[in-house]
């Protein structure tokens, strides 16, 4: 059956298996390694853009069955679990413990295999860096059919984490937890009239926060260029919240509205619904307050409140475009922001966030500097000849592209992007010489 | 892989000497496309055309094709897909005739029909199932509006083009689900050599728009595309003109 990434654009058809024990698992694997098959990937809740879990013409590998919470430590704050749970399970059964995932992105609803494999990051990472960071060990099947345990700092961990699932299929991992006293956040709003503003007031302050992050509106232009939002706390101590949350200040109960309908129209989004919302997005921000108490869901996760939200870019889907340049590179991205706000993408979801350290994973995205993430409909005309320019000033600056929302990337870009391309290509030709973990993303970029 | 904007890396031309088809490759190569199959009668303008497209950067190889000869589409088409995925097949052969001679011709007809129509029926399904068996890859059918409605002045030429219309429609029905996209393009007049010396019909249009066109409908994942668009209004029109005022249209 046809299957997309979270973006919905090019859709390939192959054969969804959906394991329901490691030795179906394994069964899976061998069945993918015969002669004349196209291989597989593991899927987990398909909120990777791009083509990173589809495998056109064989088989991709529902994971999410897989979803048993072995142990949970609740004195040292480590969990043992199968690849397919959900960060949005884990909180489940961990904040009333007293503990939180260590890395959370913009969903709750991707697996621990998906969030290893991309090396997700959140807003933390100035502080806390990437996911798999917090990760103890794994077990990995690889291509041979054998569990291989993966401990952290080994070479084969190291692939894994942000190698797009293609070094093997995750089964357990072991994550160390963050510590918490409520579900709560404590939220500081500001909003930045333009981006030198918002650069100023990220670099001062960001240390202070444990999350930060800003939203910024792309679509305004000339003095206003970059004019943003920015939202940064930390976890609210119990003596912050009202007497009345007190009373069971761990309750994880985030909302939920109806899901986006299938038949929404294309072009809903246009520069004018956008730049409508931005406008008034902005405006409804406060100019400056501090200690807001928000629901976790509200912090973190304000688009999982809309099952299906990819839905109202119609049937042509989505792009999603975050890049990152180095610290010192501060000219690249506002070349980037200016060209954006001159040509007018007309972008909701755009944020600017400020990365600590990078990561050991050999295709993990990270590095010190600023991304930017925005979302584009496909159907904008030009889209693509633009995004390739932007790309080539990325590229420029030193910079990379997100491998877990690409879908379109020039090839011949990627290794100066990812110098440990080589490294990462030559530990799959030894350790999976015929290809049997493959993806459209893999053969698109050849990875 | 083609990316997000149905942009292929492999190209395979069925009619390598086709204008429109050159165009087309020409396009997509200063996009994405870095494998290009022309496959056509060994001929000196397939090479030079093959030579065009790598100086371009791509790397363009030459395949012996004959769209008369059905049988052998099966083993030279299987040899193309043998060395890798082929992200888009450009079906794009198909020959003019002379309505005037042919029609004191039968076989010469009967050749135009043959190319036109069988010759695109088997490998059209040669190709279309490959592109199953890989699970993605879109199938450009370079159909006509001469299709749409058979015209006094080329029916014989119509009449094969709106045979390989209705054959590539019911394909990508057929297809419908499997990852694999269909997409019927029908230029109006385009200024081709094909159309050399013949007078030109009002709306007609290049090469390199129908190109231009036929990458827009691989992003959007069209499946039938007018070149020019107005084009399409045109037609629903002209569709349901009675016989007796269409015989005598100028058209």
């Amino acid at each position: 059956m046809p299957v997309t990434g979270w973006g919905r654009t090019a859709p390939t058809s192959a054969h969804l298996v959906r394991p329901r024990s490691y030795e179906e698992t394994v069964a899976a694997v061998r069945e993918c390694a015969a002669p004349g098959r196209r291989g597989g990937i593991a899927r987990g809740l398909g909120r990777a853009y791009g083509d990173a879990a589809q495998n056109a013409g064989g088989a991709v590998l529902d994971m999410t069955d897989l979803n048993r919470i072995h142990a949970i430590d609740a004195d040292g704050g480590t969990v043992l679990c199968d690849a397919g749970v959900s960060l949005h399970r884990l909180m489940e059964v961990l904040l009333p413990l007293g503990w939180f995932v260590p890395v959370t992105p913009g969903t709750r609803y991707v697996t621990v295999g998906g969030a290893i494999g991309a090396d997700i990051h959140g807003k933390n990472h100035h502080v806390s860096g990437s996911f798999a960071r917090h990760v103890l060990a794994l077990e990995l099947l690889t291509a041979d059919g054998e569990v291989r345990v993966v401990e952290r700092g080994t070479e084969l961990f190291d692939a894994t984490a942000g190698g797009m699932g293609l070094t093997g299929i995750i089964l357990t991992a072991s994550i160390q937890l963050q510590r918490v006293e409520t579900s709560l956040m404590s939220v500081d709003t500001e909003r930045a009239t333009d981006l030198d503003d918002l650069m100023a007031r990220l670099t001062a302050t960001d240390h202070r926060y444990r999350y930060s992050v800003a939203w910024i509106d792309l679509l305004a232009r000339g003095a206003a260029m970059g004019r943003s939002v920015l939202t940064r706390g930390d976890h609210a101590p119990l003596e912050a919240l009202p007497t009345r949350t007190r009373r069971s200040p761990l309750a994880f109960r985030p909302g939920q509205l109806p899901a986006a309908p299938s038949f929404l129209p294309e072009g809903l989004l246009g520069r004018t619904t956008v730049g409508l919302f931005n406008e008034l997005w902005y405006r409804k921000a406060p100019k400056a307050r501090v200690g807001e108490i928000q629901k976790l869901s509200t912090f973190f996760h304000p688009l999982d409140g809309v099952p299906h939200w990819n839905r109202i870019y119609g049937r042509s889907g989505f792009v999603q475009y975050q890049f990152v340049v180095g610290y010192g590179q501060e000219e690249a991205l506002r070349r980037i922001v200016q060209r954006i706000s001159e040509r007018g993408c007309p972008s909701f979801l755009a944020v600017l966030k400020r990365f600590g350290d990078g990561d050991p994973g050999w295709l993990s995205f990270p590095m010190p500097g600023w991304t930017l993430a925005l979302d584009i409909p496909a159907n904008l005309p030009g889209l693509s000849v633009f995004l390739d320019e932007l790309d080539e000033e990325v590229a420029a600056a030193d910079g990379r592209i997100y491998l877990a929302k690409d879908s379109r990337l020039r090839p011949d870009l990627l290794s100066a992007m990812y110098p440990r391309l080589n490294d990462f290509r030559s530990l799959r030709a030894r350790l999976d010489p015929h290809g049997v973990f493959c993806s459209d993303l893999s053969r698109r970029l050849s990875l | 892989m083609k990316d997000a904007f149905g942009t292929p890396q492999s190209l395979l031309v069925l009619g390598g000497t086709s204008e429109i088809a050159l165009a087309t490759a020409r396009r997509l190569v200063a996009r994405r496309t870095r494998t290009v199959w022309l496959a056509g009668r060994p001929s000196p303008a397939l090479d030079s055309a093959a030579a065009q497209l790598r100086e371009m950067g791509a790397d363009a190889r030459t395949v012996p094709f004959d769209a008369l000869d059905s049988e052998s589409h099966e083993e030279t088409l299987g040899k193309v897909f043998a060395e890798g995925d082929i992200d888009m097949v450009l079906l794009a052969f198909g020959i003019l005739g002379d309505q005037a001679r042919d029609e004191g011709e039968p076989m010469a007809a009967v050749r135009v029909a043959q190319t036109n129509y069988t010759g695109a029926v088997s490998a059209g399904l040669v190709c279309a199932r490959a592109l199953q068996a890989q699970g993605h890859g879109s199938l450009v059918v370079l159909s006509s509006v001469a299709g749409e409605r058979a015209r006094r002045a080329n029916f014989i030429y119509g009449s094969s083009k709106a045979g390989l219309d209705a054959f590539a429609q019911g394909l990508g029905d057929a297809l419908h689900g499997t990852g694999v996209h269909v997409m019927v393009v029908r230029p109006g007049f385009v200024r081709s050599k094909m159309t050399a010396g013949l007078a030109e019909a009002p709306m007609a249009t290049t090469p390199e728009a129908v190109a231009q066109a036929i990458e827009t409908g691989l992003r959007r994942r069209s499946e039938t595309v007018w070149v020019p668009g107005t084009l399409r209004v045109v037609m629903s029109a002209l569709r349901h003109v009675p016989r007796p005022v269409f015989r005598r249209l100028p058209v």
